[in-house]
């Protein structure tokens, strides 16, 4: 599985970010490897084998249903870079014309 | 120069008139400022001293904290509160915490002084911190070398006698590799062991927070302090924390197994030769030595950088310019703005990690890259599980090469992902290691040993590094 430049744009796309020309062809280079070398993985026959997402397993944890404090609006609005006193504040997204 | 050696010499030293608490927090913020070409440090706090009146007071009114007078310098992914938090990143450039981590706040409960924060890799995303917008650390054993990453800037702090203790974060060996790269002990405790609450996350199944410091009493104070089940991170165990600190003391004969995957093509011969004759002096000693195998450590790198890069893709997908400070000053509508503040805020690995997962991640590629990493995660864990049947513990290298030159690996990702192979195994079975210092290559750079034990068995490895530390090292460490 080879990555091209458009695959990287695309990646990239979806991670919003965008490229120098530079960093894309750096990426591409280093992406495709990255990849080649974890292809070692396929030597493996993992068809029996369960995923594991989590080190320790867990069951769920639970609490009881009673509303506890948390963060307060003024601190959670602190470190904004646009707010008023109740929202974060963000470019418009509605386009009027 | 430090009249002790352990806390507990420390606080002896204060009872007894012969240590003015406040005299040794100037001698370290002195010691910080003239290595400031270390550049361990990310901030130094003031008030550090003001606060050592207070706990100096306590002492000698004789109520007092476990840690009271302890200088610990924390590493600068974890909170504060209304301290800056930065993650040596631009895009946290000027965010305060809101709160203060659980594994920090546990530390100001028993009276620890927090010193400052330290230089990291971005987003403790590296082996080197060479990945810092704030700049490389060096290595204080020699500064034409790396620390070691991501918490290299916790690692020269306590190597260079800038504070007590540290704390540093272990995703893939960010702690046992810096301090094996730095001269000093290292522990990562068991994934869960300690809250990751406040913890800015990079790989959230891999995350922990560990101590450093120049002494396995101390490591095991610290360790002590900081673990437990926390309401705030459901993933924090319940189970029982032993008392590490009476208990470490105890030796038993453990059985140590040597994975022959550890110690073959690759690593450097110096290194091996070194591990060798401890491993010979232990068997002297009376230690049963079995040799094991891991047969699928060969797999850990790829399928560990295919998992946390997954993670981080995600994890990081809230710096977005609207909640954490930084925003791109370019007028332009929400989506674009997005992307601005990202391009401009992250360094090239951070970028390089989000590509990489959101490509594992993508439609398409997720059950060949992603499910195929999980799978072969729960082989490796198995390893360990299998292993841990037959011995107590395991003896590697920490690392396969003494610190490298700064700028020697930066231009090649692959190499310095490479450079994690000892490590990352234990993160991705969820298990214990500590990095013991264990001597001197001939170049003069420091040498580690890494000893792994199995899930929530801190203890085996805490009491395994004292037996070594005091009957074969006690003219050897810093």
């Amino acid at each position: 599985m080879s990555v091209t430049k458009k695959d990287v744009e695309y990646i990239a796309k979806l991670a919003r970010l965008e490229l120098t020309e530079k960093e894309t062809e750096n990426y591409t280079d280093q992406l495709n490897q990255i990849l080649d070398y974890m292809e070692k993985l396929n030597e493996l026959d993992t068809s029996n084998i369960e995923p594991l997402s989590h080190p320790v397993e867990n069951f769920n944890v639970f609490r009881e249903d009673i509303i506890q404090p948390s963060v307060s609006r003024e601190d959670a609005l602190k470190n904004a870079p646009d707010a008023n006193e109740e929202f974060f504040k963000v470019p418009k997204v509605i386009k009027t014309d | 120069m430090l009249q002790y050696k352990t806390h507990s010499q420390k606080l002896n030293l204060i009872k007894n008139g012969k240590l003015s608490l406040t005299e040794n927090v100037e001698y370290f913020r002195d010691s910080i400022n003239k290595n400031a070409d270390l550049n361990a440090f990310n901030f130094v706090f003031e008030e550090v001293v003001e606060e050592s009146r207070k706990i100096e007071e306590k002492i000698h009114d004789g109520k007092y904290g476990k840690l009271a007078g302890m200088v610990i310098a924390v590493k600068d992914v974890l909170a504060l509160k209304d301290k800056p938090l930065t993650c040596s990143s631009n895009i946290l450039k000027k965010f305060k915490s809101i709160y203060t981590a659980t594994a920090v706040q546990k530390l100001l409960d028993e009276d620890a002084l927090i010193i400052g924060k330290t230089n990291c890799d971005e987003f403790a995303m590296g082996s080197s911190n060479e990945n810092s917008a704030r700049g490389v650390v060096k290595n204080p054993v020699n500064t034409e070398f790396v620390p070691g990453g991501s918490s290299g800037g916790s690692a020269a702090a306590v190597a260079a006698g800038l504070c007590d203790a540290s704390l540093g974060t272990d995703t893939g060996g960010s702690i046992r590799q810096p301090a094996s790269f730095c001269g000093i002990y290292g522990f990562k405790p068991t994934y869960g062991r300690v809250s990751r609450f406040g913890l800015t996350a990079f790989a959230s199944s891999f995350d922990t927070i560990g101590p450093f410091a120049r002494s396995v009493d101390d490591i095991s104070l610290l360790l002590q302090v900081i673990s437990g089940k926390d309401k705030y991170d459901s993933t924090s165990s319940d189970k029982e924390v032993p008392d590490f600190l009476s208990e470490y003391q105890n030796a038993t004969k453990l059985k140590i197994g040597l994975p022959q995957e550890f110690f073959s093509d690759g690593l450097d011969p110096e290194i091996r030769d070194i591990l060798y004759d401890y491993i010979s002096k232990l068997k002297t000693d009376g230690f049963e030595i079995i040799d094991i195998h891991l047969p699928h450590h060969e797999y850990s790198i790829a399928a560990y950088y295919i998992l946390t890069t997954a993670e981080a893709s995600t994890n990081l997908a809230r710096y977005d310019g609207v909640r954490y400070t930084t925003r791109s000053g370019k007028k332009d509508d929400l989506i674009n703005m997005y992307t601005n503040t990202r391009s401009e805020g992250f360094g090239d690995e951070v970028k390089r990690r989000i590509m990489l997962g959101t490509y594992v991640l993508s439609a398409g590629y997720y059950d060949a890259y992603y499910a195929k990493a999980q799978k072969v995660r729960r082989l490796i864990q198995k390893d360990f599980f299998d292993a841990f049947e037959k011995v107590d513990v395991i003896i590697t290298p920490t690392s396969p090469f003494t610190a490298f030159k700064l700028g020697e690996k930066t231009s090649d990702p692959l190499q310095m992902y490479l450079s994690d192979i000892y490590t990352t195994s234990a993160n991705l079975a969820g298990i214990p290691g500590i990095n013991v210092p264990v001597g001197s290559a001939g170049n003069g750079l420091p040498i580690g040993m890494q000893i792994l034990a199995n899930q929530f068995e801190e203890l085996k490895l805490l009491r395994l590094s004292s037996y070594i530390e005091s009957n074969y090292l006690k003219n050897e460490v810093v």
